[in-house]
């Protein structure tokens, strides 16, 4: 099963285009970084794969040798942001089992406490709330996980945690992952490809590492 | 002289629980810092480790259930109440770490030039705002019509214009590119440079290094280390604290090996040394009291097992 994109093109009510004719495919397993300037689109293209926002053009194909699989579930999204992902008025145990029930495996591989499962989310950290917002993430139908700049907010030791279980489980599953950083020193450590924004053409194209470093940091 | 001398701060905070029952937080433990003129300071440390505490405690804004003890003194004196509203803005200015602090129902231009108080507030507002490539159209425009970028860029030439000697500028970097980096960050190199001290906020370390001449450790809520950046390299042999070479190791340009367990909440601290439930070094001392910060080899630590 992959997750292709083809065409995209995508511009906000009035807005002019933000990029155009985006092609991507992300295998299972696989693991891409996207790299490129503030503003350039990057989150949108996240967010449309995912299934939060509807290209103006093109397609996304998720397609399991014949069938095709239904997109929602199948394409998570996590953010920078966990404080905004959550509702504040429930506790974290409410959060955590919203869509699926994670097994204490899970929660134990991710490094969730029990007894955070009793508190609100003003009462966790950053990090220990993004680990929540992962775990809510990798239900059973998950098959993509797009990170969108998830451990940016983190201190390197949280950080480092957080990688390293989940690419333990992306690895386990065949989960594809799209790494959307700023921060090149990830990008290198963790992508299999990278891929970059092209100003001129308002596209995204993939890219070699030495290249990407030249241009971008 | 040291501009900046923050000696044993402790901050805390009364929490009421269910029942009226009091509950004590203790969001910073005897936190010691020192800055001079033409310095840049790095303070690194975790989410809730206590940075922006710090920073609102230097410049007298913590809000009003908050309990401090210590001393902080600015130019050699005590930096009271008082002379903290006067300073404050002028002397010392914030950079603060969310945008919301710029007020929404006031023009950009306008806010940049309330910040002006020792020139013609409407050139140097122009001239700025040339310097940071923020167009002239800006002025006129308000807050929430600003991207997250432009945002940073006018809360910084906020503070560059202020003439203020003691800049403390609360994660001015998240989330940004690394070009909007590099400028933001060589804005700053050149205020210390014309001889400000500059305190930098961040959870990043890796961006701390690229400028800070020192960079301060915290965790939990205290100072465990600071070290000059060119302690930095290696495996960290030269660093004097456990949790600083655990950081430095955790770098994904270094080994990107991370140790287990996570910082304690303010409201159950250990009684001991603060990092001791996560120390592979810690022996059974550790556990009695918090240990005093010393100077080791040019830097400070807080580690009774540090050489
Ligand atoms: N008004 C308050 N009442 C009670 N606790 C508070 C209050 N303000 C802050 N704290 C607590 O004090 C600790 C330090 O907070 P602070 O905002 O200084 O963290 P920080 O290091 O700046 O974190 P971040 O990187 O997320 O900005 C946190 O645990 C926080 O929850
Ligand atoms: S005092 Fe003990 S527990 Fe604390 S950092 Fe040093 S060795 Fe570790
Ligand atoms: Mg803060």
């Amino acid at each position: 099963m992959q997750l292709e994109t083809r065409n995209i093109g995508f511009r906000y009510p009035k807005g002019p285009w933000v990029f155009q004719g985006v092609d991507l495919v992300i295998k299972p397993g696989e693991i891409v970084g996207l790299i490129g300037p503030s503003g350039c689109g990057k989150s949108t293209l996240g967010r449309i794969l995912a299934g939060y926002e509807i290209p103006n053009e093109g397609n996304i194909i998720i397609q399991d040798s014949l069938q095709s699989v239904s997109h929602s579930s199948s394409v998570q999204l996590v953010f920078q942001h966990p404080e905004k992902a959550v509702n504040p008025r429930w506790k974290m145990e409410d959060i955590l089992n919203e869509g699926w029930h994670p097994d204490d495996k899970l929660l134990s591989s991710l490094g969730i406490e029990k007894e955070w499962l009793h508190r609100w989310p003003h009462e966790l950290s950053g990090g220990e709330l993004q680990r929540f917002c992962i775990a809510r993430s990798l239900g059973p139908n998950t098959r993509f996980l797009i990170a969108d700049e998830m451990t940016t907010m983190l201190d390197a030791i949280t950080q480092a945690q957080i990688m390293h279980a989940v690419l333990k489980i992306a690895q386990k599953r065949e989960l594809g992952m799209l790494i959307i950083s700023h921060e090149w020193h990830l990008i290198q450590r963790l992508c299999n490809r990278v891929v970059q924004w092209d100003p001129k053409k308002l596209n995204f194209y993939e890219t070699g590492f030495t290249k990407a470093y030249e241009q971008f940091a | 002289m040291p501009i900046l001398e923050v000696q044993d701060l402790s901050v805390s905070f009364v929490q009421y629980t269910k029942g009226l029952r009091q509950k004590k937080v203790q969001a910073i433990t005897s936190l010691d810092i020192t800055m001079h003129e033409g310095e840049i300071l790095a303070v690194v440390g975790s989410s809730g480790s206590g940075k922006s505490l710090l920073a609102h405690a230097i410049l007298g804004i913590l809000p009003s259930n908050a309990r401090v003890s210590g001393t902080i003194n600015y130019s050699g004196d005590e930096l009271t109440p008082v002379r903290q509203a006067s300073l404050r803005g002028r002397e010392i200015a914030l950079v603060p770490q969310s945008v919301n602090y710029l007020d929404p129902l006031m023009s950009v231009g306008a806010q940049v030039r309330t910040s002006v108080h020792n020139d013609n507030p409407v050139e140097v507002q122009k001239k700025i705002f040339e310097r940071y490539h923020l167009d002239p159209d800006l002025d006129k425009k308000y807050p929430f019509q600003l991207s997250g970028g432009m945002a940073r860029r006018t809360l910084v030439s906020m503070a560059m214009v202020s003439g203020a000697k003691l800049i403390i500028a609360d994660e001015p970097t998240p989330g940004l590119d690394s070009i909007v980096i590099k400028e933001a960050l060589s804005n700053f190199r050149e205020l210390a440079d014309h001889g400000c001290a500059v305190m930098m906020i961040t959870h990043d370390l890796g961006s701390a290094l690229q400028i800070a001449d020192k960079i301060a450790i915290f965790y939990a809520g205290t100072t465990v280390e600071v070290a000059p950046v060119k302690d930095f390299f290696g495996r960290g042999e030269k660093l004097r604290h456990p949790y600083t070479k655990a950081l430095w190791r955790a770098l994904p340009q270094n080994e990107f090996v991370p140790i287990p367990g996570s910082q304690p909440l303010p409201n159950t601290l250990p009684s001991g040394c603060l990092f001791e439930p996560r120390c592979e070094t810690a022996t059974r001392e550790c556990s009695l009291k918090q240990p005093k910060i010393q100077e080791i080899r040019g830097g400070m630590v807080r580690c009774i097992h540090a050489t």
